[in-house]
């Protein structure tokens, strides 16, 4: 008897400690990254330059030597996207293709560092690299080598690490994901108006979607939240599940991934991952005569998918390579943290498909308008909401490195800035409505 | 009768051939490498249209050359070769990574042992080194760096000594059971990849401000001399290792052990040597090898672990060791040789992906070359004997 109380003690005990704990993760204002009520001042802003993509050519063009480290090759679509930009971007500033080299297939490992030093022994004076692994690379060689400057794409820890030699870039993709969710939202109401929604595609009242997400941190959380936010300001009652790949590229696994949410009865697929598997799963799905639509990424998905893919999302990366190319020729720093959108036609949606709602591209047109002017918000505090209620304030930066946003409150005007402390996506908040599967 | 019989004699027949002379042995094997040297420059002018000079000498660039080197005096281009991260240093340290692999394969091969198994062996050395550098690297530099060598060169030497304990107690077949510990390995690497790496998409290096566990963290603090340098010792200890392992292989009894039981078990046992013993002994040897090579990668090299950490070395070392019979020395030759084409291939890859010369397209080179000067040693030991040949003689003695 003694021993079954003092076991059910003990089991009180241990209950009580894990409430304790779970008390200290998430206070009543909300969890650590974020809060409901108060509000906090926002951060220093500028930090991030987005103004600084017109700069006037005052160095000599044909002396400049540019690398650049790819984790991929033009066989793929994220690392063409950015060889294209480069390209482009070196013909308009008049930069010849020997200026340019080029290391593809870096893993990112060691291999970065011995391309980086190969690069500067050919006498690049300024180094790019596509790839968010390479970043931890790139920074222990711009501290190394202080008279070239390193640009790691897509990193968030250039700001952090002080060196005038090192930064980040990214573009504010967020605006044309919103962009392409109001175009899949623009389907959607033309399928329910049809009367093409099934009971399969439905969660209670709410209608299905679906999306494929490379990995579980800001950059896909911040997608997928824009991607949803723009369907949402279209067709209210839907719901979306996530499934996340582990991998930047699979086709294999993305395509298991879309069928799977097509059983599941999501009605329009959208991506976060650079392989055309999920708009391949969904022509196939189409082809069986099932009602599905798939919303790509980086590349225009018609050639896998004809039928149903609307449209995606994309960056015109040339707009930063240009800036950063003129840094180059003159010979000066390039700003540490750049971020630009729609405003500086930084991104775009890609040529929409002939499954679009009739009167999309008008739609679309007056979307982009009003995210220039302001009008329209992506990350709109008033348009979700967290456990039913409204965030109030919410960090943007991971001080401590333990992956909770820690710092740096970007909330105010009842909106979320994002891109605002750090060229890459901050926004990590996982909002009432989404699901992730897995 | 006699006519009916010569018809059905197959076009050509293998006979295996009397031990050649060294130099038609080697005049072959030039042979060959021309050969293929011919047949790659065929496929790149074929196919991006580049004419073979440029090839060779992009090739010869990318194994062994130094980056815009054009412009350099010839004096000071000479000493650039040993500079950071030019081609030819490159080369040098990768072959050393490929060389180290090959050696510790090669008291397993010698013994028949067929260790597939050294892929899995660096990486298990390496995710040891990984792991204490990763939840440890609060340990001071003398005490972190020498756990780290120990249990790294235990862990390659478990890794490697499993196999051969179900060898020797119930006789299973090694090749597969080391290939299988391979992707095992593999697998425990890519769950801590995952776990460490959070939430992001990578993990890039492990105490990156710190410098914990790294190799030069021996020296921090103190000034800059040529002999600080992560690589030279790299290279150093592997050029040591291999002439040790000459030596073990060619002088010491245990050497000797190892080439008896590789000619014949039944003499081994009748000479009283206990066959278990000297294959548990030997496997442990070269995984432990294995796993040193895994912590000298990590600590000096990548300073940090993926599953790709072996670059699957592990497996063309099998290559090397082949192709060298076993010989520590002509494995630093032909290491060379393969890193050099491999490293050559991709330059041109770097230099023409415009025209659409991938990395793919460069694996085919490399694969081509390592076709024919393999293919070579058939040659070497067998010949072709034609039929109508076979037929002629036959006539003639009638």
């Amino acid at each position: 008897m003694k021993k079954i109380v003092s076991a059910i003690l003990c089991l009180a005990l241990i209950c009580v400690a894990f409430v304790a704990c779970g008390n200290n993760e998430s206070t009543e204002e909300g969890p650590a990254a974020y809060g409901f009520s108060g509000e906090k001042e926002l951060a220093a802003s500028g930090t991030v330059d987005t103004t600084a993509a017109d700069i006037t050519i005052t160095g000599d063009v044909s002396a400049v030597k540019i690398g650049v480290i790819l984790v991929g090759d033009d066989t793929e679509g994220y690392t063409k996207a950015h060889m294209d930009g480069i390209k482009a971007a070196a013909a308009a500033l008049g930069i010849a293709d020997s200026q340019i080299i080029w290391k593809y297939k870096i893993e990112e490992t060691d291999a970065v560092t011995a391309a980086g030093n190969q690069l500067i022994n050919e006498g690049c004076t300024y180094i790019f690299s596509n790839s968010y692994g390479h970043q931890s690379y790139m920074a222990a060689l711009a501290q190394a080598n202080p008279n070239v400057h390193f640009v790691a794409m897509t990193g968030d820890t250039a700001a952090a690490a002080n060196l005038s030699n090192f930064s980040n870039a990214f573009t504010a993709v967020y605006e044309s994901r919103y962009v392409s969710g109001v175009i899949a939202g623009l389907k959607l109401k033309e399928l329910i108006d049809a009367g093409k929604v099934a009971d399969k595609n439905k969660d209670g009242d709410n209608i299905r979607i679906g999306y494929v997400g490379a990995y579980n941190y800001a950059e896909v959380v911040s997608g997928y939240t824009a991607f949803y936010l723009g369907l949402k300001s279209v067709v209210s009652n839907v719901v979306m599940d996530v499934y996340y790949t582990s991998s930047w590229f699979d086709f294999d696994k993305e395509k298991a991934a879309a069928e799977l949410l097509i059983d599941k009865g999501c009605i329009i697929i959208g991506q976060h991952a650079d392989s055309a598997g999920a708009p391949t799963a969904v022509q196939e799905a189409h082809n069986k005569g099932i009602e599905v639509y798939s919303v790509g990424y980086n590349v225009s998905m018609l050639d896998a998918c004809p039928d149903a893919a609307l449209t995606s999302a994309s960056n015109n990366w040339k707009v930063y390579y240009q800036y950063a190319l003129a840094c180059a020729i003159n010979g000066q720093d390039i700003a540490t943290n750049w971020a630009a959108g729609y405003k500086k036609d930084a991104v775009n949606v890609t040529e929409l498909g002939t499954a679009c709602a009739a009167g999309t591209a008008a739609e679309v047109e007056k979307v982009i308008n009003d995210i220039k002017s302001g009008a329209v918000k992506v990350f709109d505090t008033s348009k979700f909401t967290v456990g039913g209620k409204t965030v109030a304030w919410a960090y943007a930066s991971d001080t401590n490195g333990d992956w909770v946003n820690d710092a740096n409150n970007v909330v105010s005007g009842g909106q979320f800035h994002e891109s605002y402390v750090q060229s890459a996506p901050a926004f990590s908040i996982r909002i009432d409505g989404i699901t992730e599967l897995n | 009768m006699k006519n009916s019989k010569i018809a059905h004699e197959p076009f050509f027949h293998i006979t295996k051939r009397p031990p050649m002379s060294r130099l038609s042995a080697f005049s072959i094997r030039i042979g060959a490498f021309f050969a293929a040297l011919i047949l790659s420059a065929a496929f790149v002018l074929i196919t991006i249209g580049i004419d073979p000079w440029t090839f060779i000498k992009t090739m010869i660039k990318g194994a062994f050359g130094v980056p815009g080197a054009e412009k350099a005096d010839s004096f000071s281009a000479f000493w650039s070769i040993f500079s950071k991260d030019s081609y030819f240093w490159i080369t040098l340290k990768t072959a050393c990574k490929l060389l180290l692999i090959a050696v510790a394969l090669a008291p397993a091969f010698k013994m028949r042992f067929w260790n597939i198994g050294a892929e899995g062996q660096l990486l298990a050395g390496g995710m040891g080194a990984a792991f204490l550098m990763f939840n440890y690297g609060t340990l001071p530099v003398y005490i972190l760096l020498p756990l780290m060598l120990i249990v790294s060169i235990i862990c390659g030497a478990v890794w490697a000594v499993i196999p051969a304990v179900f060898k020797a107690k119930f006789n299973t077949n090694e090749t597969l059971f080391t290939l299988m510990m391979n992707y095992i390995a593999m697998k425990i690497v890519d769950y801590f990849y995952n776990l460490w790496r959070g939430p992001m998409s990578a993990l890039g290096m492990i105490n990156p401000s710190t410098n914990a566990g790294w190799l030069r963290s021996i020296w921090s603090g103190k000034e800059a001399a040529w002999f600080r340098n992560e690589d030279l010792i790299f290279m150093f200890v592997i050029i040591l290792i291999t002439v040790l392992m000459y030596l073990y292989l060619k002088f010491t009894k245990q050497g000797y052990e190892i080439a008896v039981v590789g000619d014949s078990q039944n003499t081994a046992k009748y000479a009283g040597i206990s066959v278990n013993k000297v294959m548990l002994r030997t496997m442990a040897i070269s995984g432990a090898i294995c796993g040193l090579c895994g912590f000298l990668c990590v600590s000096s090299q990548s300073h940090t672990i993926t599953s790709t950490l072996g670059n699957g070395y592990g497996f063309t070392a099998i290559i090397v060791a082949w192709l060298s019979k076993f010989n520590t020395f002509v494995m630093v030759g032909v290491s060379i040789l393969i890193v050099a084409l491999e490293n050559g291939s991709m330059l041109m890859a770097n230099t023409y992906g415009d025209l659409g010369f991938s990395p793919a397209s460069a694996k085919i080179i490399v694969g081509v070359m390592l076709l024919l000067i393999i293919g070579c040693e058939f040659f070497i030991n067998y010949k072709l004997a034609f039929r109508s040949r076979a037929a002629k003689r036959e006539e003639v003695t009638e």
